[in-house]
């Protein structure tokens, strides 16, 4: 490949959206969750369960889970763009970055549904 | 009336006799007339004519000697000496190579600002006598035309520092809106097709460095989050 400067990837606003969506979502999210916590009888292994056998706290703390691994994907990349400029390690780190957060929302999964 | 004296600190590197940059200390008697660091510059180089720095109209206007002040990018011909904590610690813009002293090479700047085609865009034939704009319309180029292209906001912004060759960086993001913006103007998709790419505009992650140092106090952060409206409300 010729050493040139290459531009115009054609991408970036909906990451840009995403990154700011995901933001507000997990800010209210712990707001609510910190919240309905607060508001237990007793801090307990049972009655935190018992929160997250609610159907809603489970759909919404699934939700904060991929909205946090998405949030952090993007931010992540910015931080690869901005320091890593060999394009093989930077991409190389891309697919590692993206196996463990793919891994982590499965693994996010796994706990919040066998609760 | 007691004469004046101003302790600078300044970075010298004259690439054809240093190794390497090195800081030289100086002691400046002022004159009464010596109001901004333009001017201890202007006499300190009457003292010694080795010292190079760029500069030309001396009111704010011509925007060529923008350098780092006691840390932050400022015009030295809008700086009051009597403003600056001393030593006063000049340095050449950061992020630019230094050809020499004070004076950095501005291709890349320059390369950014070219690649937003900072020109009228309108293939209609011009009328006879002007293409007109409602004063409402023409309203929305305040604080955006007035750019003197010094690169104080470009050369502060990390983004800059560490992408130059790919992201336009403010300077070139507040000239790229003004062209968005103008009701004259006929190239608007192209102009946004230009712009959306991870790092030609969204390596700017509102750190507002340029819009703390404008020596103009524009708002290039306002105009790149409205290039991002823009594309919003083209794409949603």
């Amino acid at each position: 490949m010729v050493n040139r400067i290459v531009v115009g990837a054609h991408y970036g606003l909906r990451d840009w959206i995403a990154q700011r969506a995901t933001a507000l979502f997990m800010v209210v999210f712990t707001i609510l969750f910190a919240a309905a916590a607060l508001g237990l009888p007793e801090m307990s292994y049972q009655t935190w369960s018992g929160l997250f056998r609610n159907g809603i706290v489970r759909f919404f703390a699934f939700l904060f889970f991929l909205a946090l691994f998405y949030h952090a994907w993007i931010g992540v990349r910015d931080i690869y763009m901005d320091y890593i400029k060999p394009v093989g390690v930077r991409l190389a780190l891309h697919l590692v970055t993206i196996f463990l957060l793919v891994g982590y929302a499965g693994w996010a999964a796994q706990i919040l549904w066998r609760l | 009336m007691t004469k004046r004296t101003i302790q600078l600190k300044m970075y010298r590197y004259d690439p054809d006799k240093d190794d390497k940059p090195y800081m030289q200390d100086y002691t400046l008697e002022l004159e009464p007339s010596d109001k901004k660091l333009l001017d201890a510059l202007v006499r300190l180089k009457s003292k010694d004519d080795s010292l190079s720095f760029r500069r030309s109209c001396r009111e704010g206007v011509c925007g060529s000697d923008a350098m780092n002040v006691n840390g932050k990018n400022r015009l030295a011909c809008l700086t009051d000496i009597d403003s600056l904590p001393q030593p006063i610690v000049l340095r050449p813009l950061p992020g630019l190579p230094v050809i020499r002293d004070l004076i950095v090479d501005m291709t890349q700047f320059f390369k950014q600002y070219h690649s937003i085609k900072p020109y009228l865009i309108n293939d209609a034939p011009a009328p006879e006598r002007e293409r007109l704009q409602s004063p409402e319309d023409r309203e929305e180029l305040n604080g955006l035309y007035e750019c003197i292209l010094c690169a104080c906001c470009s050369t502060s912004c990390p983004s800059f520092w560490w992408n130059p060759d790919k992201f336009v960086g403010p300077a070139g993001l507040l000239a790229a809106y003004r062209f968005l913006a103008d009701t004259r103007d006929e190239a608007t998709t192209e102009r946004l097709d230009n712009l959306e790419d991870p790092y030609r505009l969204f390596r700017c992650h509102s750190i507002m460095n340029c819009v703390d140092v404008c020596p103009k106090s524009l708002n290039p952060t306002r105009a790149i989050g409205k290039i991002k409206d823009m594309m919003v409300s083209r794409a949603v």
